[in-house]
């Protein structure tokens, strides 16, 4: 009994070495712009960047249409599925697992090559178009989670038992939708929302390869060009990633069946 | 009814336009040449050297850092949930693993870059303090290893979020039955548990295996284009880099949609085995 | 000496005191049961016995051998779980099988021995199934076999037959019993069902908070309870409080009525309240003869149970318990009347340390 825990400790204390160790050593990093003495230097030189600005703006900007759209197409769909079209659920279930399957960089492959610019729809011609493909490929690296995160909450609030009240005091579904089920859904698309966000503001492969000015993209580029700058950005990063995950347990602690699955 | 179509029609649409669309293109492409007649020599051309080994490259990081991360996250949720650890250990732990698999790509990358980079502080520590120069020794944190160091950051927590729930259903009773019939430790690990285990365990490991076959990001800013990973050779190609052929591309991304969609294959019978095993 | 022996066991979790002065010595071959409710401290005394929880200070002894600082899987002991607890991986042979294979046997030994454990369990042909495609009571008798398979000394059971439906319930603890008997294996047995207790032990230990209540043969444990735990947890019985008038011949008053006691109250100074025991089965319609204790009340309760009518009557604080054979010429009395009732001194136990 007492070896067994000495072992469990030594396991834990290597994981913790391993896992905290780059973490530490990341801030320390960061930290030392100026010849012997610890500053924020690096921070005020990336926070003064205008392209980490622009960046940071374009992602943030780019994650909320995420999370607005996303939303938009995956409510609706669970709500459907589970109401009336039970027996269409395996084929939206593997749709929407199928993100989890096929690589992010094959997808995107097809996108670039469908819809390039001399395509029936070409969305690579324009930059506002572009910035459209970038948020619909990113709906589908959320929909995985987000699709199931939803879905559970509907499960937990008896949806039928609820649109059939509403149904019997008159309501349509518009009214339905918006006004009894989403409030209630209140967690589990915050949930998913804090997931998609940290997931989709470093985002570096799709927006790389779409070429749009995004977070990623300028975290390769100042990587690539300077030495303290990334850790920098790297420590900020994983802050905002914290950030949203706390948000998540904090709210999964509040109520049942609104905590969202990982990104994987 | 209708009402229903209508609400899910959207759905329907956007998943034609960005998940069945574009698949089925690349793999219709890559019986094409380039001016669409059906052949086979995309298929060929996959079996050239270099792609050959882009393709081993992967599978070997991928299940390097897979069995890597099954095996030690197997130990750290044992030791988590059945290592008679004080409470608290158990919510800190799970709370860490939800939260780093999704640190990882171009940051993860910088982390470990400022820790065992060349002049990173891991390696100036040991240098100054013990005088061993890691870097004479082998070490290369932009190097194959390094690599499946960094994949591991995320791969061993995802394998803990996992098998928890997997250790939570190994019954207290039967590591007791094992023991009052006279066996110890390794019996009950060797004949009762892992065998339990088996098939999470191995469903898990073929995941995580899926989850860095598809990974580009992270080896990208850890080394750029200098590590052969089929997913960088793509990457590259897509932004035009090397290998002038599309159809070649399609095929690249076809080998890649085979490896993924088999390993998930598998996992999803492993999965239905454990679920018939302890029903 | 006996052959286990159990001295001085203590034991706490966080600052509880689940187990104290437990003491007990089982003859090879006896058939003991811990009987109580829940958290009295039955299961973790036999967790004790079995080497998964260490006392804090105690011995135990098997066959002249100390065994408090072995672990279980030294022990030498078979057990039964409440969870059936079989391996869901193995098939029913390889189940049977694990202890022998742990031990090296040779594979022709194991083989002719699980065939014997199957027979002796009467699941001969099952022996290829999985647990999963056994009945609660099949897996149980499986793991039966599991634990006998080893020839343990002792046998421990940890409330075996809770999971099972009733009737498979009574036919199992026959079933274990016999097998029991046949291997003359040493056995402890928890439960917390008295009349499982009662139809299947040599002895039985009731225990209540972490204490011994009463050591005895079934006969001893429901004819003569010690204390009020024992007489109202082991069977039903009426409680009667009575102030002692002569303690020297046993004379109290109960509700005003003198009666007498068994056995001498000499301890007992006088005027002191005092409670008594009285088991319905004793009791009579009708006034007292022969010099029988008689009492005096109204019908409060007239339950009809089959075969037999239980009767409750109500003194004037207390009530007595009566069973009356069922009659198809008399109909039960009626709610409300006016009865006498009588039973032998014999049959008024004054219980321990029942002081008021």
């Amino acid at each position: 009994m007492k070896r067994g825990r000495l072992v469990s400790w030594i396991i834990m204390a290597l994981s913790a070495i391993y896992f905290f160790v780059p973490l530490a050593c990341t801030f320390e990093f960061s930290l030392r712009l100026k010849r012997g003495t610890y500053s924020f230097a690096a921070y005020e030189n990336v926070f003064n960047d205008y392209r980490f600005q622009e960046s940071f703006l374009y992602s943030t900007t780019l994650s909320v249409a995420t999370i607005i759209f996303g939303t938009l197409l995956v409510v609706p769909t669970a709500y459907w599925v589970q109401l009336k079209l039970p027996r269409i659920r395996p084929l939206v279930e593997f749709l929407t697992l199928m993100p989890l399957v096929i690589p992010a960089i094959i997808l995107v492959f097809g996108y670039i090559r469908i819809y390039n610019s001399s395509s029936l729809l070409p969305m690579t011609s324009a930059s506002w178009s572009t910035d459209t493909l970038l948020a619909c490929s990113y709906i589908t690296l959320a929909l995985p989670y987000m699709y199931r995160a939803i879905d559970t909450g509907l499960q937990s609030i008896d949806v039928k038992t609820l649109t059939e009240a509403a149904e019997s005091l008159g309501a349509r579904w518009p009214s339905i939708l918006f006004g009894v089920i989403l409030p209630n859904l209140r967690v589990a698309i915050v949930s998913s929302a804090f997931l998609t966000f940290a997931t989709v503001i470093g985002e570096f492969t799709i927006a790389s390869l779409l070429d749009r000015p995004a977070f990623g993209p300028y975290l390769q580029l100042i990587g690539a060009n300077r030495a303290y700058e990334p850790s920098a950005l790297a420590v900020i990063t994983f802050l905002v990633t914290w950030g949203c995950m706390g948000v998540i347990q904090l709210l999964g602690r509040g109520r049942k069946g609104g905590v969202a699955p990982t990104a994987y | 009814m209708s009402w229903a179509w209508v609400g899910v029609a959207p759905f329907f649409v956007f998943a034609v336009l960005f998940l069945i669309l574009p698949t089925a293109h690349l793999v219709v492409g890559s019986f094409q040449d380039a001016d669409g007649r059906f052949t086979f020599a995309n298929i060929v051309h996959l079996f050239t050297p270099q792609i050959v080994s882009s393709f081993w490259i992967t599978i070997q990081v991928s299940a390097y850092s897979a069995i890597g991360g099954a095996i030690i996250g197997l130990l750290l949720a044992y030791a988590g949930v059945m290592g008679g650890l004080p409470k608290w250990v158990r919510p800190v732990l799970m709370t860490f693993c939800g939260v780093a698999p999704n640190f990882a790509g171009i940051p993860l990358a910088f982390a470990f870059l400022a820790t065992l980079g060349r002049t990173g502080l891991v390696t100036a520590f040991l240098f100054n303090t013990f005088g061993f120069k890691l870097y004479d020794h082998g070490f290369n944190i932009t190097s194959f290893w390094g690599l499946v160091l960094a994949y591991l950051y995320f791969q061993i927590p995802l394998m803990v979020l996992i098998l928890v729930p997997a250790l939570d259903g190994l019954k207290r009773e039967w590591r007791e039955a094992s023991d009052i019939l006279g066996g110890g430790a390794w019996h009950f690990w060797r004949y009762v548990a892992i065998p339990i285990l088996w098939p999470s365990l191995a469903g898990t490991t073929v995941l995580l295996f899926a989850n860095a076959f598809g990974a580009v990001a992270t080896a990208y800013g850890l080394m750029g284009s200098g590590i052969n990973l089929v997913t960088i050779m793509l990457f590259a190609q897509i932004r035009g880099d090397v290998l002038h052929d599309q159809n070649l591309g399609y095929a690249i991304a076809l080998g890649m949609v085979v490896i993924t969609v088999l390993s998930n294959l598998i996992y999803i019978v492993l999965r239905a085995r454990t679920k018939r095993d302890l029903r | 000496m006996a052959f286990l022996e159990i001295a001085e066991l203590q034991k706490t979790f966080g600052g509880n005191r689940v187990v104290q002065d437990f003491n007990l010595a089982v003859e090879k071959g006896e058939f003991i049961s811990f009987l109580g409710p829940s958290g009295c401290g039955k299961t973790t005394t036999l967790r004790m016995v079995a080497g998964f929880e260490q006392p804090d200070s105690g011995r135990i002894s098997i066959g002249g051998k100390d065994v408090t600082a072995l672990r279980a899987n030294q022990r030498k002991i078979g057990m039964v779980f409440q969870s059936y607890a079989l391996f869901p991986n193995m098939t029913v042979a390889e189940n049977i099988a694990y202890g022998l294979k742990i031990a090296k046997r040779p594979r022709a030994e194991i083989k002719g021995r699980v065939e014997e454990m199957l027979a002796l369990i009467k699941l001969p042909k099952l022996g290829d199934r999985y647990p999963s495609q056994l009945s609660g009571g099949q897996q149980q008798r499986v793991a039966l076999a599991r634990a006998l398979s080893v020839n343990p000394e002792v046998l421990l059971l940890d409330e075996p037959l809770s999971a099972l439906d009733a009737k498979i319930r009574i036919a199992l603890r026959e079933e274990i019993r016999a097998v029991q008997r046949k291997l003359g294996i040493t056995t402890i047995y928890v439960t917390h069902d008295q009349e499982e207790a009662l139809s299947i032990s040599d002895r039985i230990v009731v225990m209540s908070d972490g204490r011994m209540e009463q050591v005895g043969t079934p006969f001893e444990i429901y004819n003569h309870p010690r204390t009020r735990f024992v007489a109202s947890f082991v069977g039903t019985l009426s409680i009667l409080r009575g102030e002692v008038l002569d303690a020297a011949s046993g004379r109290v008053a109960i509700d005003g009525q003198e009666v007498f006691a068994a056995r001498g109250l000499g301890h007992l100074e006088t005027g002191r309240v005092q409670s008594f025991a009285l088991r319905p089965e004793a009791v009579m319609l009708g006034a007292a003869v022969n010099g029988r204790n008689g009492l005096r009340g109204t019908i409060e309760q007239v339950s009809f149970l089959g075969s037999i009518i239980r009767i409750r009557v109500a003194l004037r604080d207390n009530a007595v318990l009566l069973d009356a054979l069922n009659n198809p010429g008399t109909p039960p009395p009626e709610f409300g009347s006016e009865v006498a009732v009588s039973f032998s001194r014999d049959d008024l136990l004054a219980l321990e340390g029942e002081s008021a």
